[in-house]
Parts: structure tokens; sequence; C-alpha cells
């Protein structure tokens, strides 16, 4: 495998190898899934509970493989049952940090715990913890793609809804909308995009595709379908590119990711800082 | 009483709405009705009737209850005790015929949505599954918007606007789906004289060319009073209602407060209470 300046037989060259497909397709996917939510939690500002999510579904994972389960199920057992407590206290509860910080702790100890048990220590709590998309199985790719499309369905059909409640709560409640269902429904299939997005950025790095590029499309557009479509691509773009990199180079797929996305992310906040000029503030001449 | 049981026969013949016309002096009514929660009364005794096309203010201090008064007016919130009634029926969560502007809003300087996208879900918010806007959402969205004078700001983001901006584009989305009454919770808060008459005269003329009837809730009653038709004072448990005439008169709010309390009116007809711990007019 060694790089040429040839892009096209590159990317032959890489899609030879099945596990590379494999990464591609399940990479794809995770981009799509991660970008859709990522937009509404973003707008949200539950970042840090996504983030909750995936450490409690490390917790999971470690469980899960000292009992002989595929890590994945258990990502999903953990950040599910996460995601479930924490809508169930109401959408002001999950902006506790204070709370969400306390358990999130817990549930890395627990994980820690669980995986000083298990022979292979080392190796599957670095893969858990930073990613390991190369490695992912036929199974898993296959288990990814029905998750994907189960999220993305829940996700169009709350869409409007959702979006009503996200930027004005109260009269959403007022007109009758069941805010308690909506959050539960929004917070399961965040759990569950943020137990897929594991398998290719690691618990730790997940806001490299579910904060990140939702921020950046954010900054793009004001039409919320538009910037959900920018999140995407930024997300499946960054995905592709990264595994690309990673092929020819040493380093880890997870890396680039962050890489790439944060690079953009400074592009785009340097870009309209300078298109955008803040208002300058006319000095207020005080009355001494 | 004969006179209900004949309405609620009225009713079951002809269906609510076509009874709400007839009936149309009285969109809401309440008879002795007690506000509060399970272990804490706010107020009791309150009787009102407000019609088609009335603009009252709701004023009274902080914690008096004016929030409570609208979440029972949406159904968010049963009485505690008495009767209330909107368009001849208990009111109840999710009524299309009624527009809220809240007081508490998740928008900050970070959210970077159109305003138009905020004053469409106003109308169509509650619709499931992914169905892009219509035309027709589309056009009641920029009718919504002209009628508050705030179709130049249909495609600036809400997290730049300011708090008079925010507040046209609030009301817009409060009227997109023409609403027969409006509750309005302390939209003149934070914002300064001229941008608080500016608002105050949007919210007459669509409340007046919409025949919509209007609650307001404020502190001060000065701005409001060439607008009014009614005006419900909160205090201390009690609330009273009635022209802005009758209500603000020395005897009326002394009687309220159960102390001696002082209306003076200057020669432009402001108001300023004396008496109370804080003043809900100004001393101009």
């Amino acid at each position: 495998m060694s790089f040429s300046l040839n892009l096209i037989a590159d990317l032959q060259q890489m899609l030879g190898y099945q596990f590379m497909q494999h990464a591609y397709e399940a990479g794809t996917v995770v981009a799509l899934i991660a970008g859709v939510t990522g937009y509404f939690v973003v707008l949200r500002k539950s970042a840090f509970t996504a983030h909750a999510f995936s450490e409690i579904g490390f917790a999971g994972a470690a469980g899960a493989v000292l009992i002989n389960v595929q890590p994945i199920a258990g990502l999903v057992l953990g950040s599910t049952l996460g995601g479930l407590a924490i809508a169930a206290l109401g959408r002001r509860a999950s902006n506790r940090d204070t709370q969400i910080g306390i358990v999130l702790a817990f549930a890395l100890g627990l994980g820690l715990l669980f995986i000083s048990l298990y022979v292979g220590y080392a190796t599957l709590a670095y893969s858990i913890l930073f990613g390991e998309i190369l490695g992912i199985s036929v199974g898993n790719v296959q288990l990814t793609l029905i998750a994907g499309i189960v999220i993305l369905a829940g996700m169009g059909l709350i869409y409007r809804p959702l979006l009503f409640a996200s930027l004005d709560e109260d009269v959403a409640e007022a007109k009758g909308m069941p805010m308690l269902f909506l959050g539960i429904v929004f917070m399961l299939l965040v759990a569950l995009a943020v137990s897929f997005s594991v398998q290719v950025t690691g618990v730790l790095l997940i806001f490299s595709l579910m904060v990140t590029p939702a921020a950046i499309s954010q900054y793009l557009s004001r039409k919320p379908s538009r910037a959900i479509l920018l999140s995407v691509v930024i997300a499946v773009l960054a995905v592709w590119i990264g595994l690309f990199i990673a092929f020819y180079t040493p380093y880890p797929v997870s890396f680039f990711i962050t890489a790439i996305v944060f690079g953009l992310y400074l592009v785009v906040r340097g870009m309209r800082a300078l298109l955008k000029p803040k208002k300058i503030e006319t000095p207020v001449m005080g009355t001494m | 009483m004969p006179k209900r049981s004949a309405n609620d026969s009225l009713m079951s013949v002809i269906g609510p709405k076509t009874t709400a016309v007839a009936v149309q002096s009285n969109l809401i009514v309440a008879e002795n009705l007690a506000a509060g929660y399970r272990d804490k009364t706010v107020w009791q005794g309150a009787n009102f009737a407000f019609g088609k096309g009335e603009f009252i203010a709701v004023i009274g201090p902080n914690g008096a209850g004016k929030t409570t008064l609208f979440r029972l007016l949406l159904g968010l919130q049963p009485p505690i005790h008495g009767m209330l009634r909107i368009f001849d029926e208990q009111p109840s969560r999710g009524n299309p015929r009624i527009g809220y502007v809240p007081q508490r809003h998740l928008i900050d300087s970070e959210t970077n949505i159109e305003s138009l996208e905020l004053v469409r879900l106003g109308l169509s918010g509650k619709k499931w599954g992914f169905n892009p806007f219509g035309h027709k959402d589309r056009e009641a969205a920029v009718r919504a918007l002209r009628a508050v004078d705030a179709l130049e700001l249909a495609h600036r983001p809400l997290g730049v606007l300011s708090g008079g901006e925010l507040q046209r584009i609030f009301l817009a989305e409060a009227l997109v789906s023409s609403p027969e009454i409006l509750l309005l919770d302390e939209p003149l808060s934070n914002l300064d004289l001229r941008r608080e008459t500016d608002l105050l005269h949007l919210i007459n003329k669509a409340v007046r060319e919409g025949g919509v009837t209007a609650l307001l809730i404020a502190h001060n009653i000065n701005p409001l009073l060439p607008h009014l038709d009614k005006v419900m004072y909160i205090a201390n448990g009690r609330v009273a209602t009635g022209k802005p005439s009758e209500v603000l008169t020395s005897e009326s709010l002394s009687s309220l407060y159960g102390m001696q309390v002082e209306v003076l009116r200057d020669p432009h007809g402001n108001v300023a209470i004396i008496g109370v711990e804080e003043h809900h007019g100004d001393v101009v």
C-alpha cells in the first residue's frame, strides 16, 4: 500500500481491501446519523449530555466484553439507559452539568474496573476510547445500517415538533405538544446515534462527529433543513478523507477526523469574523 | 343556573363554535375563580368577563399570580376553585384559537436561525413527519411578519435581533395561526421607552384589525392606558377587574390591597400609585 499521485488508483487500491470497504460503509452511515442528530444536540446545547451517553456506553461496552457479549450491545444498553434517565428528568434537567458530570465520572470509573478485570486490557480500552473502525465486522456493518435507518426515520418523524420545542419550548407546550415524550424519543435517538458513532470516533472523540460538523453548519446556514444537510456533508467528508489518509499513513483514523473537522471549524469561524465584523460600539460619553 | 344549562343544550345542537359567536360578548368568563397550587392559593375570588376584541392589561407585583392566570387560560394548570370558561368551554391545552407569547425564551446570541422559520413553526410546528414547508405556510408567515412591521427581519438570524425586534417576531409567531385570544406575558420588559411605544402600537393595531381579545401582562400601566379597554389588577391574593377609570381609583385599589393607597393623576392622564411597596405607575 503505497501512496501515489494518482488518486483514482489510490482509491481503487484502498477499496480493494475488504476491511476498508466495511470501514467506509459503516463510517458513512455513522457520519449521516451523527450529522443529523448532532444538529439538534448543538441547537439544544446538549453536547455535554451526548458526551455523558458515550461514557456511560463505555461502561456498558466494557461490561459486555467481560461477560462475553459484543461491545456494541453494551454501548447501546448503557447509553439508552442514560438517555432515558436524563430525558425523564426533563429538558431543564438535561442541562444540569454538575449532576451529569458526577454520573459520567462514575460511569468511566466503572468502565475502567470492567476493563481491568478483562485479560486483553490495553487494546480493548484503547479501541473503545478512541475508536476502531478499521476492524469492523460485516455483522456490525449491517447492524449499523439498520440502526442508521431507524435513527433517520425517527428524526424525520419528530423533526418539526422537535425544532419547535428546541426554539420555543413554552409555546410548544402551550400548543399541546407532548414535551416529555418528545424529549425521551430524542434522547433515545441520540443515545443510539452515540453508541454507533463510538465505533468510528471512540468514546472520547465523539464530539468530532456529533458536535463539530453541526456547529460549523449552524454558522453556514440560517435554515435548519439546509444546516442539517451541511452538517451531514461535513461529517461524511471528514470520515471519507480521514479513512483515506489513515490508510496511507501509520496514524489513527480518529485523529484525522478530529483534525479535519477542527480545521474546517477554524476556517469557517475565521471567515465569519472577517466577513461579518461585529458592530463597533460607539463609546458612550459618560456624564462625570 | 338555568342560563348556563340553556347554553349547554344549545351547544349540543349546533356545536361549541357557533355558540361562542352567539354569546360574542363573553369569550372568557370567570366566576369566583381561585388559582394556585395544591399547598398554596395564589389569588382567589376573581370574577371577570372579556368580550371579543377587548384589550386588557394584567398588572400586579412580581409573584402576584399574573402568569398563573395565563397558565389557567392555556389549560396548563387547573383552577383550584371556581369556574373558568373560554369559548364557552373548559380551558384545554393546545387550543388553536389562543395565541401565546411567553416571558421565557430559549433564543440567545448563538441562535443562527432565520426569523421566518420560527414564525412558520407557530403555524405548523405541531406537524409530525419530515415535510418541507409549503407555500401556504410561507404566505401566512409573511403576512404575520408584515402585520407586525417585521418583514425586513424575515431572513435575519434570531440571535442578532434586538429585544424589540424579537418581541415583534414572537408576536408574529403568535398571530400567524389567526388566534381569537392573544396572551402576552410581559412583552414590554427590557424595552426602552420608544421601543415600548412602538411595540404597543403594533399590538394595538393587530388586536383592533383582527378583532382579537388580548391580555397583556405588564409592570407599568401608563404606556398602556391609551389603548386599554379593561385592566385587571392582581395583588394581595385578590383580583380587581374593570375599566381603567373604575379600577385605578384610590378606593378600588385601597380595598384590593387592604390598606390606604392613593392614585394620583397628572394632566396627561398618567397615574401614580402611592402607598404600596412596588409602584406600578410612574410619576411623570
